[in-house]
């Protein structure tokens, strides 16, 4: 690079700790959503930056199906204390307790759709006004018309055909009492971006986005980690295979892929080679062909 | 791999073309031929395209995102597609064709570095492919790429590419945008897309993908006016950095060295840069469009909406606004009408004073005696402010130059101005 260019890595760097500054400054409440995984893991990281030599000015929260993998909690609570921050946890077991949620039913069942319910009820209770999210516009096509800053009504939707123009970087943050907004600082980064930020960052992260063995099952053509939490058909054959995952999200829904990538840079090697989307393993995205659109619609992140 | 990928730059490009002319196969094209389409994005597709009973895999369905557009066969809104090659990232504003034309594409364009505007080598110009290049000129695109399709269709004719870029050059002489290049290509059949055209061997410019990779982008940003306005203090209040005073930033423009002479506006106060800093330790410079936080030698009262700036080179400081404003709002613009105002970050609220002119998009003259500006309008207006902003020309600066208009009801964005 010429003196005066940043690298593309740095340059949506920047973008993104604009975005996070942005929006300390235009909201007085806002909480930035962790699940653990990676997206989120960077956008922890982006935050740490963007207030350095302060602390992150919003706390963290994780929207909890109960049905994680123990590695993604471990490392969860493992940052949390190393480096200080606030952590709200909203649990959609509370919400199922509550009657204000309903565990769905059968082999496939999942409480990724659940997670909505929840997320809503504790950004009501804590008052807070934007959610940031680790979201990105390559993951899925509803996800790729999105906005850094996205307007939700009080009920908490999303209206995809009439959101607002978003010019420039210059962000309209307005809003009236009751509403809120979704932000997502890492919208113009791809997959392979995290992973090479990750690597050039030298970013800790959970130790099932590497190769591992673990006892798992074919379902659907999508390989599935045995958990307590997943019914098995007498047809699904129980056994170790070697693994990782691509994304962490709700043990019943996210699948593993076959991979001997063990360190960060072999990992890189195998995003840069794959031919599948890194959502191609989320059996919640294969309801429909509008699935993430309707769930967005209500409230998902 | 790793050393050239963390050694790419990024450049922001739309895409615009009219109904049919091609836009979403070229997108296709490049995302397919640089293989960022992946195999269960390509089977999704193919499933819908067979149930439609359509003869060829639809490319256009990769970047429909909504159901309503899939449905309707439209495109609604902005979408963003990414893929990259090992010189550079891209990342894509796909704006659609008719609906809203002018207000999506002045939103992909308002960040891009390049535009590319697609013409039927079989129709030539016509009145899309003008308010296209007067977008992209308005919106300070700095390179703009036409790109003339279906050259399959017309055997490939140099004469026909020749008399069409004659017209081209003639037409773009009244815009803005000074670098204008010319590339005959077949999206369909991929003819000098990714791969050199075996069957136009008498063009002797750059493939598409070729001059996307290398167009110079590093001066697209201004590097010599200082400019930083100020997002957040950051003052963390904990022993160790106790009096820790430090502006939280993007810059705007401009190169900005630790130990520089510089003054904050609006007071004008005048200190010296004591550091740089960032989570990853100090640095001697910093430079748009880096994000920094700035330490100053004096105790100056600054808060959000300041800028610092150079003494020798400040900004314009006025309540007096002239800007071109595209209008984005479902009722018009109101002469006399107030709204709120967005510049840098600062916030502001403004009166309309007088609408000058409506601008045809398509001719590119200026009507005076038509002044409701309606949703997709252009007009030249001038805005007085509640306070002073601190302002570049649009030109000059596409970040201090810039701002946006919100309806004070609604709380919608409204307008987006480039000042004058």
């Amino acid at each position: 690079m010429g003196s005066y260019n940043l690298t593309h890595l740095k340059e949506l760097e920047a973008e993104a700790i604009f975005v996070i500054r942005e929006v300390v400054a235009q909201f007085e409440n806002p909480v930035l959503l962790f699940s653990g995984g990676k997206d989120s893991i960077v956008c922890y990281h982006l935050a740490r930056k963007a207030f350095y030599p302060a602390k992150v000015p919003f706390p963290l929260m994780h929207v909890d199906t109960g049905h994680n993998f123990p590695e993604t909690i471990q490392f969860r609570d493992k940052l949390i204390e190393e480096t200080g921050a606030r952590l709200i946890v909203g649990s959609v077991q509370q919400s199922i307790d509550e009657g204000k949620s309903t565990e769905e039913k059968g082999v496939n069942a999942s409480r990724n759709k659940l997670q909505t319910v929840t997320l809503l009820d504790a950004i009501e209770a804590n008052k807070f006004d934007c959610a940031m999210g680790g979201a990105r516009r390559d993951e899925e096509k509803a996800r790729a018309k999105e906005r850094f800053f996205s307007h939700r009504d009080d009920f908490g939707q999303w209206d995809p055909k009439n959101q607002r123009p978003e010019l420039w970087n210059t962000f309209n943050g307005k809003k009236n009492m009751g509403e809120h907004f979704r932000v997502f600082p890492i919208s113009n980064w791809t997959e392979m971006d995290i992973w090479q930020y990750i690597l050039a960052e030298k970013i800790d992260i959970p130790s099932i986005y590497f190769s591992h063995t673990r006892d798992c099952f074919v379902r659907d053509g999508v390989i599935m980690g045995k958990t307590d939490f997943v019914e098995t058909k007498d047809t699904e054959e129980v056994q170790p295979m070697v693994v990782r995952f691509r994304t962490i999200g709700d043990a019943t829904c996210t699948g593993a892929v076959a991979s001997t990538a063990a360190t960060l840079e072999e990992i890189i090697e195998e995003v840069a080679s794959t031919r599948v989307t890194e959502r191609g393993g989320r059996s919640d995205d294969k309801r429909s062909e509008a699935a993430m659109e309707d769930r967005k619609k209500e409230g998902y992140f | 791999m790793e050393k050239s990928y963390l050694n790419m730059d990024l450049l922001r490009f739309t895409t615009a073309g009219s109904v049919d002319d091609g836009k979403s196969t070229l997108i296709g094209r490049l995302l397919y031929d640089s293989k960022s389409i992946f195999e269960d994005q390509m089977e999704a597709i193919q499933q819908v395209s067979d149930r439609k009973g359509e003869e060829h895999v639809n490319l256009a369905l990769l970047t429909d995102g909504l159901r309503d557009e899939r449905e309707q066969g439209i495109t609604i809104d902005v979408a963003y597609r990414y893929f990259a090659t090992p010189q550079r990232k891209f990342i894509i504003a796909d704006t659609p064709g008719h609906i809203q034309y002018t207000r999506n594409m002045v939103t992909g364009a308002s960040t891009a570095n390049l535009a590319i505007i697609l013409i039927d080598a079989r129709h030539g110009i016509v009145e899309q492919t003008k308010r296209h290049s007067f977008i992209a000129s308005l919106l300070g695109i700095p390179h703009i790429v036409y790109c003339i399709n279906k050259m399959d269709l017309v055997d490939y004719s140099q004469e026909v590419y020749n008399t069409l870029v004659d017209d081209l050059e003639d037409f773009s002489a009244k815009l803005e945008t000074k670098d204008v290049r010319f590339i005959p290509i077949s999206a369909l059949k991929g003819d000098n897309v990714v791969h050199r055209s075996e069957k136009m061997g008498w063009f002797e410019g750059a493939t598409l993908m070729h001059t996307l990779e290398t167009v110079h982008i590093a001066s697209d940003h201004n590097h010599i006016d200082c400019r930083f306005p100020i997002q957040n203090v950051i003052r963390p209040q904990t022993t160790e950095h106790h009096d820790y005073r430090g502006y939280a930033g993007r810059i705007a423009g401009g190169v900005f060295k630790k130990g520089d002479a510089v003054m904050v506006l609006p007071s004008g106060f005048t200190s010296k840069i004591k550091s740089i800093d960032t989570f990853d330790g100090e640095i001697d410079e910093a430079f748009a469009p880096m994000s920094v936080t700035m330490t100053l030698e004096d105790d100056i009262d600054i808060s959000r909406g300041d800028m610092i700036v150079r003494e020798n080179n400040k900004p314009e400081v006025s309540q007096d606004i002239e800007a071109m404003i595209c209008w984005m709002g479902d009722s018009p613009l109101k002469e006399k009408g107030k709204y709120a105002l967005k510049h840098t970050s600062k916030d502001a609220r403004c009166m309309v004073k007088e609408i000058k002119y409506k601008v045809d998009i398509n001719t590119l003259h200026r009507n005076e005696a038509d002044k409701v500006i309606s949703s997709n309008d252009v007009a030249r207006v001038t805005l007085r402010t509640t306070s002073p902003l601190f302002i570049d020309q649009y030109g000059r600066n596409r970040n201090t130059g810039s701002l946006i208009l919100i309806d004070e009801a609604t709380n919608n964005t409204v307008g987006a101005g480039m000042i004058i």
